[in-house]
């Protein structure tokens, strides 16, 4: 059985699943029940400063669903904890002191001013919580305020606060981005140079969930209207993939740890975002839509993962695909893959055919000497993978790497055995071309 | 001691009400929305697709699928309708696990087709719970007219087109009531709530169309006259006759013909009133064998054995009713064909069945028999076209085999006389391919008229 402990800027739980800030660790109530569950550790939803803020009495919450009702992503308008201060603080150091075991991080949103965070920072040392989340990410309602994603959208205020924060307590610092930027990049330089000890994100994503076509109303909607909400779930994953992605190859902010958040649902999402860089993970929809009983087969699953592939530690594999991600520029261009129909698992749907015939190369056959059969035409496959993307059946159709020295039947010329990419193809009026003269 | 049937035990209620009514309730309740969506969510919207191919009025079933899992469930009536205004019964009784089922690419994937029957039956309920009339729209009266005699799938089918060309229909029809074998045939449980009457207002709806009940060619109508009185005349007369046994005693009280009784337990406004035996044999193997065999169980019938003169795999019913029957108690005996009937004072009492054997391709009896105890036989071994109602001396409608002749065009060796549905040779004996029919001719004959 795999070691799953993780030390997370030195925050230590028995597993890398963490739950998020949001409506699971509002209380000491739900954050028990999770410790029980297994979860290796909590973010508490964000603490403010007193009073309290309100929330909507109608609809926090809208949905994405797929036909059989599965939740594929999650909108809310909810803001951060609506209890008073010091009642989060009393649980907060009553939970920490039962389940010593398990990480305790306190999430934290109060105004621009150093003194409200020198404030707040103090609160949070004394109820021995092990760390610190700064909110710079909530897109609605707080950001209207001047805070969440208002401070994470200007990378200035978040090295400033990010600063002041780490002047001011002796607890690692974790910044949370948002993702309604367009560089991910900047951010992420500006609380490395604040002095954070780590990165999470994403925070969810500015959203519309629908529109009520009878109310003519954004959905859900409260009193005839609604508001943009923030998007979360599985719907979000292949974007918080690619900025968890961006932050860990970027020259500058290489190596400075990173909590994945984003849509992880089940123990392979979290293993994707690991490999891509991710020390933790946080998870909140999954347990908004089946409990907290979920974070089982996280473990169970992601040890067995590790026991397949043969890997003894998660610090074995955080960040080991980190330097496969490249840019396009510089891909292998005599790379070269042809789509292959396994016949033998085709059941003659014709998806590939339209869908290449419609949009892509007409590289698909439909008829064979009269009879249904779907083939690829080498000469037109440009091996773009779309055949694959919407065959119903697992592997019927998959991508062959042509062998060095074969004939491209598409462009006839030799797949050559070399690398060779766009910065050098002669196509490129930029190309680096070597001082040949 | 053991009991003698010195008596027919033949005898109405022997149900309760509520058996009776639990009994002929629909086979196949109407999907809720949630189960429509999450079905029609498993459609691969296939290119030029199986399941169209394999439907004999070659409905866009892709489109119709997504249509219902866009929310469009009116859209997905109307694409239906526009190949087979009958898609309402035709969700009901096509045998789809030989037609789009059969050949559904996820048949082949993992041996379980998308329902297409049942989320056909979703569009069309749901168009016409919510609509007075066809979605189609009667073009300007073109003047001519067209007797459709026989108010069956294939006339309603044809009368519809015709109507909706502009062209004025008399839809006749011999029974009391329209439909045909919808309406008098079927199964109980495959058409509840009074469907087969409902379809034909629908139908109907477009204008155009006047019904003419009790009114029977050879009897009422004579072909000659209406050819003379129309611009054309389409025939869907349907099989009249209902092939015999050849055997003694078969005019017995307790033979009877399986078409008639159905029709019977179609019209019954109280099933409890219908005598049923208690030991019932069935001769046949076709659809209509199982549908008098099931529904005499359901009638409360003790012991009802389907008696058939091959193999079961030969049966006309498809695999889906003959395990229907045997889920329902039916016992299918292959391999025997009727030889003698017993009976007691004017009641039968007993079949006689000898086994059979194929030798050559030729079915021979191999003089070892059986005997069963019978209260009911029902007759199921096909029906036969009453020739002598398209007018004798007169006539010279080509007819072989006993049907009429038709070309592709469902157009018979008369100039003006198209026919379809079970009359015509080389049918199916489906609803759907007498609905094709009806369609088929209707375009000819107004191709025909426009000329």
């Amino acid at each position: 059985m795999a070691d799953l402990r993780t030390n997370f800027i030195g925050l230590k739980s028995p597993n890398p699943f963490w739950l998020a800030s949001a409506p699971p660790t509002d209380k000491a109530y739900n954050v028990i029940r999770a410790f029980e569950a297994g979860w290796g550790g909590v973010v508490w939803k964000t603490l403010g400063e007193d009073p309290p803020v309100v929330n909507v009495n109608g609809p926090r919450y809208g949905a994405i669903h797929g036909k059989d009702r599965q939740l594929l992503g999650l909108n809310n308008i909810e803001l951060i904890t609506d209890r008073p201060l010091d009642v989060n603080l009393q649980e907060i150091k009553q939970v920490k002191r039962d389940w010593p075991d398990r990480a305790m991080v306190v999430s934290l949103m109060v105004p621009c001013e150093e003194q409200n965070w020198i404030n707040i920072l103090k609160k949070v040392e004394d109820t021995g919580a092990d760390g610190v989340e700064l909110n710079f990410g909530c897109p609605h309602g707080m950001s209207e305020r001047g805070m969440g994603s208002a401070v994470g959208q200007v990378p200035e205020y978040i090295e400033m606060v990010t600063r002041w924060c780490k002047q001011h307590t002796r607890m690692p610092v974790i910044v949370k981005l948002t993702p309604n930027i367009t560089d991910i990049r900047k951010p992420a330089q500006a609380a490395h140079a604040g002095g954070a000890d780590a990165v999470s994100l994403i925070n969810t994503i500015n959203s519309i969930v629908g529109v009520d076509l009878d109310a003519m109303a954004p959905s859900p909607t409260i009193d005839g209207k609604g508001a943009h909400g923030g998007y979360c779930g599985p719907a979000v994953k292949p974007i918080a993939l690619n900025m968890v992605a961006e932050i860990a190859r970027d020259p500058t902010t290489h190596g400075l740890p990173i909590s994945g958040i984003g849509g992880v649902t089940t123990w392979r999402d979290a293993a994707e975002f690991m490999a891509l860089g991710a020390g933790s993970v946080q998870v909140c929809t999954a347990a908004m839509t089946y409990g907290f009983k979920v974070v089982q087969d996280m473990i169970d699953g992601l040890s067995d993962w590790m026991d397949r592939s043969g890997y003894t530690s998660v610090d074995q594999f955080v960040g080991k695909a980190v330097p496969n991600c490249s840019d396009w520029q510089h891909l292998n261009l005599n790379y070269i893959a042809k789509a292959k129909i396994d016949q033998d698992l085709c059941i003659k749907c014709g998806r590939c055919h339209i869908a290449c015939e419609d949009t892509s190369h007409q590289a698909i056959t439909n008829l064979v000497n009269g009879v249904r059969h779907f083939e690829v035409i080498d000469e037109e496959c440009v091996g773009c993978n779309l055949c694959v993307n919407v065959c119903p059946v697992e592997n019927c159709i998959t991508m062959e790497p042509m062998a060095a020295g074969s004939v491209d039947p598409r462009t006839k010329k030799t797949v050559d055995p070399n690398y060779a990419n766009w910065t050098t193809h002669p196509n490129n009026p930029m190309a680096v071309t070597e001082a040949a003269e | 001691m053991t009991q003698q049937n010195a008596a027919p035990d033949v005898a109405a209620g022997r149900l309760s009400d509520e058996e009776y009514k639990k009994n002929f309730a629909d086979l196949h309740p109407l999907l809720a929305p949630h189960e429509a969506m999450v079905e029609a969510d498993r459609c691969y919207f296939c290119y030029d697709a199986p399941c169209t191919q394999a439907c004999p009025t070659s409905i866009d079933i892709p489109q119709f699928i997504r249509q219902i899992s866009t929310e469009n469930p009116a859209g997905a009536a109307k694409t239906i309708f526009a190949e087979n205004i009958l898609g309402g019964m035709c969700a009901r009784v096509c045998p789809t696990e030989t037609l789009c089922e059969q050949v559904c690419v996820r048949e082949e994937a993992e041996g379980k087709p998308v329902k297409i029957g049942q989320l056909q039956r979703y569009a069309t309920d749901h168009f016409m719970e919510t609509h007075e009339t066809t979605p189609f729209t009667r073009k300007a009266s073109t003047g001519k007219r067209i007797a459709v005699v026989g108010a069956g799938p294939a006339g309603l089918s044809c009368a519809h087109s015709l109507a909706v060309e502009g062209h004025d229909v008399d839809l006749f029809d011999a029974r009391s009531k329209p439909g045909g074998l919808n309406e008098f045939g079927i199964a109980a449980y495959k058409s509840v709530d009074n469907f087969a009457a409902r379809e034909v207002e629908f139908v109907l709806s477009i204008g155009g169309i006047t019904l003419k009940t009790g009114k029977a060619l050879g009897k009422d109508l004579n072909l000659a006259d209406l050819r003379t009185q129309y611009d054309a005349v389409f025939l869907s007369i349907g099989l009249g006759g209902v092939n015999d046994l050849g055997l003694e005693n078969e005019g017995k009280s307790g033979v009877l013909s399986a078409v008639d009784y159905i029709s019977d337990l179609r019209q019954a406004e109280d099933l409890s009133a219908l005598p049923v035996g208690k030991r019932i044999v069935v001769i046949g193997g076709g659809m209509t064998a199982v549908d008098i065999a099931v529904q005499s169980k359901l009638l409360g019938a003790d012991d009802v054995t389907i008696a058939y003169r091959r193999g079961q795999g030969r049966m006309n019913a498809s695999e889906y009713e003959q395990h229907l029957a045997q889920t329902n108690g039916v016992k299918i005996m292959s391999w025997v064909q009727p030889k003698a009937i017993a009976a007691e004072n004017g009641h039968i009492s007993a079949i006689e069945l000898e086994r059979t054997a194929e030798e050559n391709g030729q079915l021979k009896g191999t003089g070892e028999t059986v005997t069963l105890p019978a209260d009911m036989i029902f007759k199921a071994v096909g029906q036969t076209l009453v020739s002598a109602d398209l007018n004798g001396a007169d006539s010279t409608v080509q007819i072989e085999k006993g049907r009429i002749v038709v070309d592709a065009d469902r157009k018979t060796s008369l100039d003006d006389v198209w026919a379809g549905g079970d009359c015509v040779l080389g049918g199916e004996d489906l609803t759907v391919a007498a609905v094709e029919d009806g369609k088929i001719a209707a375009a000819s004959i107004h191709r025909a008229l426009s000329a």
